[in-house]
C-alpha cells in the first residue's frame, strides 16, 4: 500500500490538473459561443452569393466558365482542415485518419495528389508520412476573420484555375451540436454541383456580361465555401475540445474520490496501529 | 421619393441594411446610379466607395473591396470582401497599409504576382483613407 504522503501528492498533483482542465473547459465553452456566432452572421453572405450562382449558372444555359466543367483529373488537391494544438479529443484525429484512408484508397503514387494543410496538426501528420503539404497555414486566430484567411483561400482556389490540380477535395469536421461534430467530405471545385435553396431563380441583366461577372463571382463563390468550412471547422474545434476537457475533469474528480477514499483508509489503518501499539505496550508494562 | 432596401453583406457579417433612395457604386464597366424600380441587374464592383443616398441629401459612404452588386425590384444587395462604412473606418491601419503597399511598389518591380497585390493593397487603403475622409 502506497504511503499516506505518495497519496497526498497524488491527490494535489490531480487536483491542479483538474482546475486546469476545467479552466480550458470554461475557455472552449465562451470560445465555441463567439465561432458560432461568426458562423451564423456568415450565413447571410453565403446564402446570398449562393442564390446569385445558381441563376447565372443555372438560368443562362449558354455561359461557361473554367471552374464550372469537370476536366479529365490527373491530380487532386486536398484541402485539410485541422487544429493547430491537440487536446482536442478525438477531433484531429477523425479527420486524418478519414483523409489519410481515402488517399491511399484512391491514389497509387504520391504523384496523383498534393495535400493543402490548414493547423499544425494536419501539416504535421502529412509530414511525417512523407507528403509535404504544398500550402499550409498554421497559427489561425481562434476566431478568424475574412481577412485573416484570404490568402491561402484564394491560394487554393488560383491553383485550381493555374491547373496545379483538376479537382478539390476539402475534409472538415462540421459542427451539428457541443457533443456531436461529423468529418466531412466536399468537393469544391469544379462547382459541378451548385445548390439551388428555395429555388426561386431570376433574370438578371449583366453589367457588362454574364462571362465576366463568372469570371468575378466563381472564385469568390470558391472562397466563400472554403471559409464556410474553416468557420464550422473551429466551431467544432472548441466543441470538441469543449468536451474532451470536460470528460478530463469529470475523470479527475472520480481520480480524486478514489485517491481520498484510499487515503483515509491508509489514515484509519496507521492509527489503529498506533492504538494496537500503545495498548500491547500498556499491556505488556501491567503484567 | 420612393425607397428601397439596400443591404451590404461581407463574410463576417452584415454591414449596412438601410431603405434609401440611392445607391451609387463604382462597377467595372463604369459609374453605376441605382434607384428604386431598377431591373435586375448583376455587376461587379470596382475597390471603391458605395453611396447610400437617403432623405434627399443625406449621404453615408462605405469602403467597398471587391465584391458584386446585385439589383432586384425591391431590394439591392451588394456582397463584398470587406465593407466598412466611413466611421468604422481604421484609418491608422489603413494608411499604415498605404505606405507599406507604397514601399513594396517601389521596392520590387520585377516580380509581377507581388507587384500586382501590393497594387490592389495600395488602391484598397487609399480608398479606405478617402472615404474616412469624406473625399469622393
Amino acid at each position: 500500500m502506497a504511503s499516506l504522503r505518495d497519496i497526498q501528492t497524488r491527490i494535489t498533483s490531480t487536483k491542479k490538473t483538474s482546475q486546469i482542465t476545467k479552466a480550458m473547459q470554461m475557455v472552449s465553452a465562451s470560445k465555441l459561443n463567439r465561432a458560432e456566432t461568426n458562423a451564423k452572421s456568415f450565413v447571410p453572405y453565403m446564402e446570398k452569393i449562393q442564390e446569385v450562382v445558381a441563376s447565372i449558372a443555372l438560368g443562362s444555359k449558354d455561359v461557361t466558365h473554367p471552374m464550372l466543367v469537370s476536366r479529365p483529373v490527373k491530380k487532386t488537391g486536398y484541402l485539410v482542415i485541422t487544429s493547430d494544438r491537440g487536446l482536442a479529443g478525438a477531433y484531429n484525429s477523425s479527420i486524418l485518419r478519414y483523409v489519410y484512408k481515402q488517399i491511399q484508397e484512391r491514389h497509387k503514387s504520391n504523384d496523383e495528389y498534393v495535400v493543402i494543410a490548414v493547423g499544425r496538426v494536419g501539416r504535421d501528420f502529412f509530414r511525417m508520412r512523407g507528403i509535404e503539404a504544398i500550402e499550409s497555414i498554421t497559427g489561425l486566430p481562434d476566431q478568424p476573420s475574412f481577412a485573416d484567411v484570404k490568402e491561402i483561400v484564394r491560394k487554393t482556389v488560383d491553383l485550381f484555375s493555374e491547373g496545379t490540380y483538376d479537382e478539390l477535395y476539402m475534409y472538415y469536421s462540421h459542427f451539428v451540436n457541443a457533443i456531436q461534430q461529423d468529418v466531412t467530405e466536399k468537393k469544391v471545385l469544379p462547382l459541378t454541383d451548385i445548390e439551388t435553396s428555395g429555388g426561386r431563380l431570376s433574370s438578371y441583366e449583366f453589367e457588362p456580361s454574364p462571362e465576366e461577372i463568372l469570371e468575378v463571382l466563381l472564385p469568390q463563390y470558391a472562397e466563400s465555401l472554403i471559409y464556410g468550412a474553416l468557420l464550422d471547422g473551429k466551431a467544432s474545434e472548441h466543441a470538441a475540445r469543449m468536451t474532451a476537457m470536460q470528460n478530463a475533469t469529470d475523470n479527475a474528480k472520480e481520480l480524486i474520490r478514489t485517491l481520498t477514499l484510499q487515503y483515509n483508509r491508509a489514515r484509519q489503518a496507521a492509527i489503529t496501529q498506533e492504538i494496537t501499539e500503545i495498548v500491547g505496550g500498556a499491556a505488556a508494562l501491567e503484567s | 421619393m420612393k425607397t428601397f432596401n439596400v443591404n451590404i453583406v461581407t463574410p463576417d457579417g452584415p454591414v449596412v441594411d438601410t431603405n434609401v433612395e440611392l445607391v451609387s457604386a463604382k462597377a467595372q464597366s463604369g459609374e453605376l446610379g441605382i434607384m428604386a424600380g431598377h431591373v435586375p441587374m448583376v455587376a461587379p464592383l470596382q475597390i471603391g466607395a458605395v453611396r447610400l443616398v437617403s432623405d434627399g441629401n443625406k449621404s453615408e459612404l462605405v469602403a467597398i473591396s471587391g465584391g458584386f452588386l446585385e439589383v432586384r425590384p425591391d431590394q439591392v444587395t451588394i456582397l463584398a470582401q470587406a465593407a466598412e462604412k466611413a466611421e468604422n473606418i481604421d484609418v491608422a491601419r489603413a494608411k499604415e497599409a498605404q505606405m507599406r503597399a507604397e514601399r513594396r511598389l517601389q521596392d520590387n518591380k520585377q516580380d509581377n504576382v507581388d507587384f500586382k497585390r501590393a497594387e490592389l493593397a495600395l488602391k484598397r487603403a487609399i480608398n479606405r483613407v478617402s472615404v474616412y475622409e469624406g473625399k469622393l
